[in-house]
């Protein structure tokens, strides 16, 4: 069954159209790659599901629940969804286990020993244990993002969302996050992801879906849609990330 | 792993040992300076032709032994009025703050009344809503009314809480939509945004200004004695009245002064240290 069904997605900002009539579907225990040129509407994708947008027009169903009524509680809607961001966007006056167990505690009410040691048994997990305590500005990028990463992990949501969570990191710290997504894949968890990183949508990606002005001009299996893309647009973006050495 | 040995270089013995004479230097400079000056100070004022008028009339200690005790029991009152008026102050700006943050239609009136608060209180001179308070509103002769002090405290409240309004909303906005876009996405409600994310980062990041005002307010609380209260102001001006002498005024400056120390000495401090965490990224 789908877990994400998104149809006739419609977005704009003061006129400009970014999501165009877009559909996209994600069954559960799956995970989709979005790929598309910066601007191409992935993030903006990414907020309307979370409801940090409101959109225009269409509707988003989670779990059969149509998430874009206004009726709907909305922080409900976010505790079952998890999202990471680019600039991983921890808090930095709050330490490493504070972050984590703040959505845990205030948002489940559930008690700080308990939170703090299923905190405890995540970081453990990711080897992180050792900066339970740190503040966020004395970590590394990886390290940060992992972090933010566990974070939304605690809330046990039903569909993490990870909009290029590499981006900005130092090349060689990319490997220790993606280890970490790969790892949530194999435990089953349904992911949408924005990425850049081809050769990573390649391997972890049950699907590959192309963004280009705000509409999905192309999705399949990786295999095809970056293999053999059949649409030219497709043909052209992939030939740009070949010759920028990113593939 | 254990570093490797290190020897300095000759190049680095000689910036060393450079550096250490510049170090030395400046010391001397500074020492030399300061009791120079101090020594000009001194023969310039008690030199001047009417340095012993001046001594007299302010710095007669028997004079200034005598009006302590009435000086010291009206800066009890100063320091009474500044805790409650700082108390009372920075909660109300911290309030009016963030009824000033709310979005939608339903809180159009509460951020019209927020607003116009802010803009009347900044705008109305503190002696003037002293006098409306502690003056006026005892001449509708209600039932209950409380006593002049609580109202000449209530009138700094209002006008401090104006000010330290809008440093809260400063430190607010300061904070990046990033920071409320990642609370959100955890399932945090609007309030619990505020209260756990938003409020901490951005009280932390206002902290300096914030002391600075409630520097300002202790000079202000005084104030109220224009409505009758004696404050150590008012009490070393009585005595000064029947005395002839000026004494009693500096007890009171210098009690003042000794009263800021510490105060600003926390401004500082909290000043640095914010200033070092940002720089620290
Ligand atoms: N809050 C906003 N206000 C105005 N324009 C926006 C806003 N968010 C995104 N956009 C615009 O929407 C388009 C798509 O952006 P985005 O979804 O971030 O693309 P991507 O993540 O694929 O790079 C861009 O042209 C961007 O400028
Ligand atoms: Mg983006």
């Amino acid at each position: 069954m789908a877990l994400l069904r998104c149809r006739g997605l419609r977005k704009e900002f003061a006129g400009h159209v970014v999501l165009d009539r877009l559909d996209l579907t994600v069954a559960e225990h799956r995970v989709v790659a979005l790929i598309g040129a910066s601007g191409s509407g992935k993030s903006t994708l990414l907020r309307c599901v979370n409801l940090l947008e409101e959109v225009d027009d269409g509707t988003i169903e989670l779990d059969g629940e149509d998430i874009s009524d206004p009726r709907v509680d909305a922080d409900r809607v976010r505790r079952r969804i998890g999202m990471v961001f680019q600039a991983y966007n921890l808090f930095p006056h709050l330490s490493v286990l504070d972050n984590i167990t703040l959505a845990p505690r205030r948002v489940h009410g559930r008690a700080r020993a308990e939170a703090e040691a299923q905190a405890r048994d995540l970081l453990d997990r990711v080897g992180l244990g050792a900066k339970a305590h740190a503040y966020p500005d004395a970590l590394s990028g990886g390290q940060q993002q992992r972090v933010a990463i566990v974070r939304a992990l605690a809330n046990s949501p039903r569909l993490m969302l990870l909009d290029e969570v590499t981006s900005a990191l130092d090349p060689e710290l990319v490997g220790e996050v993606l280890t970490m997504i790969r790892d949530l894949k194999a435990d089953g968890m349904t992911m949408v992801l924005a990425t850049h990183e081809m050769g990573f949508a390649r391997e972890v990606a049950d699907e590959v879906c192309f963004l280009d002005a705000g509409r999905v001009v192309e999705s399949g299996p990786p295999e095809q849609v970056l293999g053999e893309p059949t649409q030219a647009r497709t043909r052209q973006f992939l030939r740009r990330i070949i010759e920028a050495g990113r593939l | 792993m254990t570093p490797r040995e290190h020897t300095p270089s000759a190049a680095q013995l000689r910036r060393s040992a450079y550096r250490r004479r510049q170090s030395l230097r400046s010391v001397l400079i500074a020492a030399f300076s300061t009791a120079a000056l101090g020594t000009l100070l001194v023969v310039a004022v008690t030199g001047a032709p009417g340095w012993d008028r001046v001594r007299q009339s302010f710095l007669d200690p028997e004079i200034g032994a005598d009006a302590l005790p009435a000086v010291l029991d009206g800066l009890w009152l100063n320091v009474r009025l500044l805790v409650c008026c700082a108390a009372g102050a920075l909660l109300l700006g911290l309030v009016i703050a963030v009824l000033r943050t709310l979005r939608g239609p339903v809180f159009f009136p509460v951020r019209a009344l927020a607003a116009g608060y802010t803009y009347t209180f900044r705008g109305l001179p503190l002696i003037i809503v002293l006098y409306l308070l502690t003056l006026g509103v005892p001449g509708l002769r209600l039932r209950g009314m409380p006593s002049v002090l609580v109202l000449g405290g209530l009138a700094l409240v209002l006008t401090y809480g104006g000010y330290l309004a809008e440093v809260f909303r400063a430190g607010i906005e300061s904070v990046h939509p990033s920071q409320l876009a990642a609370a959100r996405s955890l399932g945090l409600t609007y309030r619990q945004t505020m209260r756990h994310v938003v409020l901490p980062q951005a009280v932390r990041r206002v902290a300096p200004p914030l002391l600075n005002d409630v520097v300002a307010l202790q000079k202000d609380v005084g104030l109220v004695s224009l409505a009758g209260p004696i404050d150590a102001v008012r009490a070393a001006q009585i005595a000064t009245a029947q005395s002839f002498n000026y004494t009693p005024y500096v007890v009171a400056g210098v009690l003042f002064v000794l009263l800021a120390i510490p105060l600003i000495a926390v401004t500082d401090w909290v000043t640095l240290r914010s200033a070092r965490r940002q720089s620290g990224g």
